[in-house]
């Protein structure tokens, strides 16, 4: 909302200074984005006057001027026509800095002659695109500040205009009027009186109005109008048109500007017909759907259905509230005008506005609230100003329907202000506030202004006290604590869990990256998801379509970005949400990492090398094991497609219960998402990893042994396909309580081992560890614990033991 | 009996290896050797002699047996020494790779807000980020149709032909988490939400998804005063400056009433910004005291209880403690940003141990 300071002293009498005003505008709750002091470019240009001026000895249209300023005689060469003895200019002194020309004089010398300064053009002052002389100025001492005079004598060229932020709660801060109360209200000034106009009824209005029954509720509450003949539509005055385009509107035809300095000045839209284009009467109704018309901006808008409209005999010429048509639009030739005043139902107007993409001052506010209690007097304020402007002759009002009463009180608690703000606010000083944005006391009610719409309850009461008396005031008073003592943890385990894996998966050398939630539908779709269920209807781009079905598609894309920077060994993870459907339920949380190229640059060590499915394992256990999950789990495999398929293993408690997967991705995924691989990596469903049954600190007794441990190495050929878990498994099982662990130390494949021990085998080499508890294992025992794990390996794998 | 002596003794100075020094403890104290030899005469001997020259001869045992011990470890010694005078190695080459990783910085901001919060009591609530229209909104005070609707930038999400509901959106703001967390344990309650929030907006200074953490109290008489303590407080430990100045300007939000913008004390210094510190203001949040809707909505007697909430953007926290200047690179992964901008994963913060390092 842009106004300038002096059409805001129009309602309020004020000796505040800029300065203050903007404060205060601010801290009421009236957010000044933007000021633009003209006066500021002008400030330290004084005037002076020309006592001689003669020609250039050495140049025809050249003048060597001598001036009488506030520091004595100056020499001044000037070019201009109209330089001579006897007129007031404005100076500008060597150092000074001349905007039009963005140039700080110095003491020049123009063909041999010295110049101390200049006389400015209005357009070297930013005045005007004037330039065909130097100002004159038809009054004004020597010495006199150049800003002050204009002030005095052509305020508007040094009116500053402010651009204020306003929340939708303030329709009534849309007009200058309800800003200059706010203002008064804080104490800034006091207020004006409104300018009321009443214009009687010259004749009858050959225009009447309707509201159809079905625009009534929800449409249309009131709306009135009146017939003006014999106007002369022209340009508007110039203090009209300079006050419109300081807040940045282009000046059209008075009838026009009008309207819109109502808009602006009382937050009132207004719309004026041509009623020699108006066929018959206007009604006021919902449209069909599928009419047409041409806005003013002369775009063509296509109704649909249920959205208010006022047609005359021939059809649709306006959307009501927001854009008037161009057919019954007013131009210069208009001699007969229909003025226009209507209160539209706010959320009707908003669901039209949007759904045409209008976005028209009318619209913005209408949709937010206008004064209903200003309507009719609205209609004569306007018809006054007609009348003023382009003359002619009022008709009576028509009125369709009826103001609505909006009349309400809430009770206003003083003690409530204290407790909810915490600040000392006397309650006579809150009822003189609440007094002065317009509200009326009556004992401990507060009837509510008709323009203030966002007061709907006594909390809202306490707010205008407040900010009112001003939030900065506001001093600090300590919170006191929840609990005596201590505080106790507050974060839930799913949150410790989060905060260990992340930690963990960074202490194993990932980089924690925080990609979008969402992603394309081709990425989607390659893990699982990409349906319509997890779409944005609105996305801000393609790439950002579909909420992502895992936190690998983001990471991968992550990858692809880095590998086009030339980095290709990476560890990225990240700890994130996942989404699996369109509901607020199918959201879970994942802890994915992958690893990308070689396990570190080359090195003397020689131990560079490939990153493989055993790095993304350890590290998927690693994380598991930070977070609490048990070290025990299966690895079946069958995960999905977007691993590679011979390559991952889920760790699983059971079938279903998967903590998490491991593994290579699949060589497709990478080449479609465009990561060269290839890539290894995890994915942690934090969920699905049990909590603790019973949480107590202590620790079960440590058990040491004291007898001699012993070690077996057992080799055993077994078909190709057999996993070494299973063989370990069967090997630890023979004696749970003996065993105390079985290690692979070897796995000996491929062609040269076939040779050895026949097609479609392999060898796979453990250690047994024999921890005795209670007596020293004698050879004799160790014999028939060996030969017991063989017999289980066998039966469980088909293997033998390598001869 | 000292022949024998400087004999040996001599001998075992110059002995050269380990060899030739058990050459000589077998010519001398072994069970043939000289010593035992001359051992064996006592028994010759009368009891005086024997008096006199047993304790000799065993002194003259012991004297040689300490000599070979001696010059035994000095050989091994000597032998070591010459070994590891050959064992030179170039210790200027590069250690072995250690990956470094490192933690996001709005991971590690949002760890330090919680340690701040928590010790003012305050748990972490969450929330889902697809939301119903309810949470996100009407719960909130934004009614549909409402212009505050429209100032969201709200990303909707698909609803498949028939299914008649509002359609869901992502979260605009984590407020919906307050009405989630009263509705399951009602007032009293201290709570922060921080995560994910989403809005359509991509420019120099906003990205499509950013962080928030949101902020609610709610008791008897927890007042805006209360609110301005603990955001000062909350600033001066995030920030790590003592009494620095909040000012709260009035302003509107449809859930809270009396609302506030609140700014921090800060000033710029050749282009850079420096935090509590000079005349300048910046905005970092809203607040304001929870509006009595809101609190009916989720299910909590607005006439028995009142307090605050607000909502500031972790990222832009991060952003200015730390320096960081694009938020867009928050969510790009560059490697160089991720390691420039991270955290160590052995900083997690505390207060007892300070918030950064």
């Amino acid at each position: 909302m842009k106004f300038t300071l002096s059409w805001l002293k129009e309602h309020l009498d004020t000796t505040a200074t800029l300065d203050e005003i903007l404060y205060a505008l601010t801290d009421l709750g009236l957010e000044v984005e933007e000021v633009s002091d003209p006066a500021a470019k002008l400030s330290g240009f004084t005037l002076a006057k020309v006592t001689h001026a003669e020609k250039h000895p050495d140049a025809d249209k050249l003048r060597v001027c001598t001036v009488q300023t506030d520091e004595g005689e100056k020499q001044i060469v000037c070019g201009a026509p109209n330089a001579r003895e006897g007129i007031t200019v404005v100076l500008c002194k060597p150092g000074d800095y001349v905007p039009g020309i963005d140039v700080t004089l110095s003491v020049g010398n123009i063909r041999g002659v010295e110049s101390h300064g200049m006389m400015a053009s209005e357009r070297e002052l930013e005045l005007s695109e004037e330039h065909d002389g130097i100002i004159e100025l038809p009054s004004g001492e020597v010495g006199q500040e150049f800003t002050d005079w204009l002030t005095e004598h052509d305020p508007a060229k040094v009116d500053p205009v402010i651009d204020i932020a306003i929340t939708p709660n303030r329709p009534d801060a849309l007009g200058v009027r309800g800003i200059a109360l706010d203002l008064s209200a804080r104490g800034l000034g006091t207020m004006k009186p409104a300018k009321t106009a009443k214009v009687a009824g010259a004749f009858a209005s050959s225009i009447g109005v309707r509201i159809d029954t079905d625009a009534r509720d929800g449409g249309c509450a009131v709306f009135a109008g009146r017939l003006i003949r014999g106007v002369k539509n022209g340009p508007s005055p110039e203090w009209l048109q300079t006050r419109l385009r300081a807040i940045g509107l282009r000046p059209i035809s008075a009838l026009v500007d009008i309207t819109n300095f109502f808009t602006y000045d009382r937050n009132r839209p207004l719309h004026v017909f041509d009623a020699d284009k108006v066929k018959g009467d206007l009604r006021i109704h919902r449209a069909k759907g599928g009419e047409v018309m041409t806005a003013l901006d002369d775009k063509d808008y296509t109704l649909a259905e249920g959205m208010v409209v006022i047609s005359d005999d021939t059809g649709v010429e306006s959307i009501a509230g927001i854009m008037g048509g161009a057919a019954t639009g007013c131009t210069e030739e208009t001699v007969n005008v229909f003025l226009e005043a209507a209160l539209w139902d706010t959320i009707q107007i908003a669901k039209t506005g949007r759904a045409l993409k209008i976005n028209s001052d009318a619209r913005y506010r209408n949709e937010r609230g206008i004064d209903p209690a200003y309507n009719m007097q609205a209609i004569e304020d306007a018809a006054q100003m007609i009348l003023d402007l382009c003359g002619g002759e009022a008709s009576e009002v028509v009125v369709a329907g009826e103001v609505p009463d909006v009349a309400r009180a809430y009770k206003l608690d003083t003690d409530r202000v204290q407790s909810l703000v915490g600040m000392d606010i006397p309650a006579d000083e809150q009822r003189r506030t609440l007094t002065a944005l317009g509200f009326v006391i009556e004992g401990d009610m507060a009837h509510v202004p008709s323009w203030r719409g966002d007061v709907q309850g006594s909390a809202d009461l306490v707010e205008e006290v407040a900010r009112v008396a001003s939030l900065t005031k506001l001093e600090g008073r300590p919170l006191a604590r929840g609990t005596d003592g201590i505080p106790a943890p507050i974060l839930s385990r799913a949150q410790v869990r989060e905060s260990a894996a992340r930690r963990m998966a960074a202490s194993l050398g990932y980089n924690e990256c925080v990609t979008y939630s969402f992603i394309d539908q081709a990425s989607a779709a390659l893990f699982g998801g990409g349906t319509d269920a997890t779409m944005l209807e609105n996305p801000i781009s393609s790439e950002m379509s579909h909420m992502r079905p895992s936190v690998l598609a983001g990471l991968l894309q992550a990858a692809a970005r880095n590998q086009s920077r030339g980095f290709h060994d990476l560890a990225l993870f990240e700890v994130g949400p996942a989404f699996s459907g369109g509901e607020p339920d199918d959201q879970q949380v994942q802890i994915s990492g992958i690893l990308v190229g070689r396990t570190g640059p080359r090195d003397v060590h020689g131990e560079m090398r490939s990153v493989d499915l055993y790095d993304a394992k350890a590290d998927a256990e690693a994380v598991l094991s930070a977070i609490g999950a048990p070290a025990k789990v299966q690895i079946l495999r069958g995960a999905d497609a977007w691993w590679h398929p011979g390559r991952h293993g889920k760790l699983c408690l059971g079938p279903k219960k998967v903590l998490g997967v491991f593994g290579e991705l699949h060589p497709k995924v990478l080449a479609e998402m465009g990561v060269k691989g290839p890539v290894v990596g995890f994915t942690i469903y934090p969920a699905e990893v049990p909590l603790p049954k019973k949480k107590s600190a202590t620790r079960p007794a440590l058990a040491i042994r004291d007898l001699q441990a012993v070690e077996r190495d057992f080799a055993f050929v077994v078909d190709t396909d057999v996993e070494a878990l299973t063989l370990v498994n069967a090997a630890a099982g023979v004696d749970k309580v003996l065993i105390e662990n079985v290690h692979v130390f070897d796995e000996f494949t491929g062609e040269t081992a076939e040779a050895q021990m026949g097609a479609g085998k392999k060898s796979i080499a453990v250690t047994v560890r024999l921890q005795p508890v209670d007596k020293t294992l004698k050879e004799a025992d160790i014999e028939a614990v060996s030969a017991k794990i063989v017999e289980k390996v066998a039966k469980a794998t088909g293997g033998t033991l390598r001869g | 009996m000292d022949d024998l002596r400087d004999k040996y003794i001599a001998a075992i100075a110059a002995a050269s290896d380990e060899a030739a020094l058990e050459e000589i403890r077998i010519a001398a104290v072994g069970k043939k050797g000289e010593v035992a030899l001359k051992m064996r005469e006592l028994g010759k001997m009368t009891p005086e002699e024997r008096q006199s020259v047993g304790p000799k001869l065993n002194a003259l045992k012991d004297e040689i047996n300490t000599a070979l011990t001696a010059k035994k470890s000095a050989l091994s010694d000597a032998a070591l020494d010459a070994r590891l005078a050959t064992e030179w190695l170039d210790v200027t080459l590069p250690s072995r790779g250690r990956p470094q990783g490192t933690v996001h910085p709005v991971s590690q901001v949002t760890e330090e807000i919680s340690a701040i919060f928590a010790n003012l009591g305050f748990a972490v609530a969450e929330g889902p980020q697809i939301e119903n229209d309810f949470y996100n909104f009407d719960a909130l005070n934004i009614p549909p149709h409402h212009p505050a609707r429209q100032e969201f930038d709200t990303f909707y999400m698909h609803r498949a032909e028939g299914d008649d509901r509002p359609p869901h959106v992502l979260r605009t703001h984590t407020s919906p988490v307050q009405i989630r967390a009263m509705e399951k344990s009602g007032a009293p309650i201290r709570v922060i939400a921080p995560g994910r929030v989403y809005r359509s907006d991509y420019d120099q200074t906003h990205t499509p998804m950013f962080h928030q953490v949101e902020g609610l109290a709610i008791g008897k008489d927890i007042s805006m005063a209360n609110l301005k303590w603990v955001l000062e407080e909350f600033f001066a430990a995030f920030f790590e400056i003592d009494g620095i100045k909040t000012r709260f300007r009035a302003s509107h939000f449809p859930f809270t009433e009396p609302s506030a913008e609140v700014d921090i004390q800060c000033s710029w210094v050749d282009g850079q910004l420096r935090i509590g510190e000079g005349d300048g203001w910046m905005e970092v949040l809203g607040s304001g005291m929870v509006h009595p809707k809101v609190l009916q909505a989720a299910g909590v007697d607005p006439d028995t209880w009142q307090g605050f909430a607000f909502g500031m953007g972790i990222d832009r926290l991060a952003m200015l403690k730390y320096g960081i200047p694009d938020l867009r690179a928050f969510f790009d992964s560059d490697l160089r940003w991720l390691r420039h901008y991270g955290f160590s994963c052995l900083n997690q913060p505390t207060l007892h141990g300070g918030l950064s390092r």
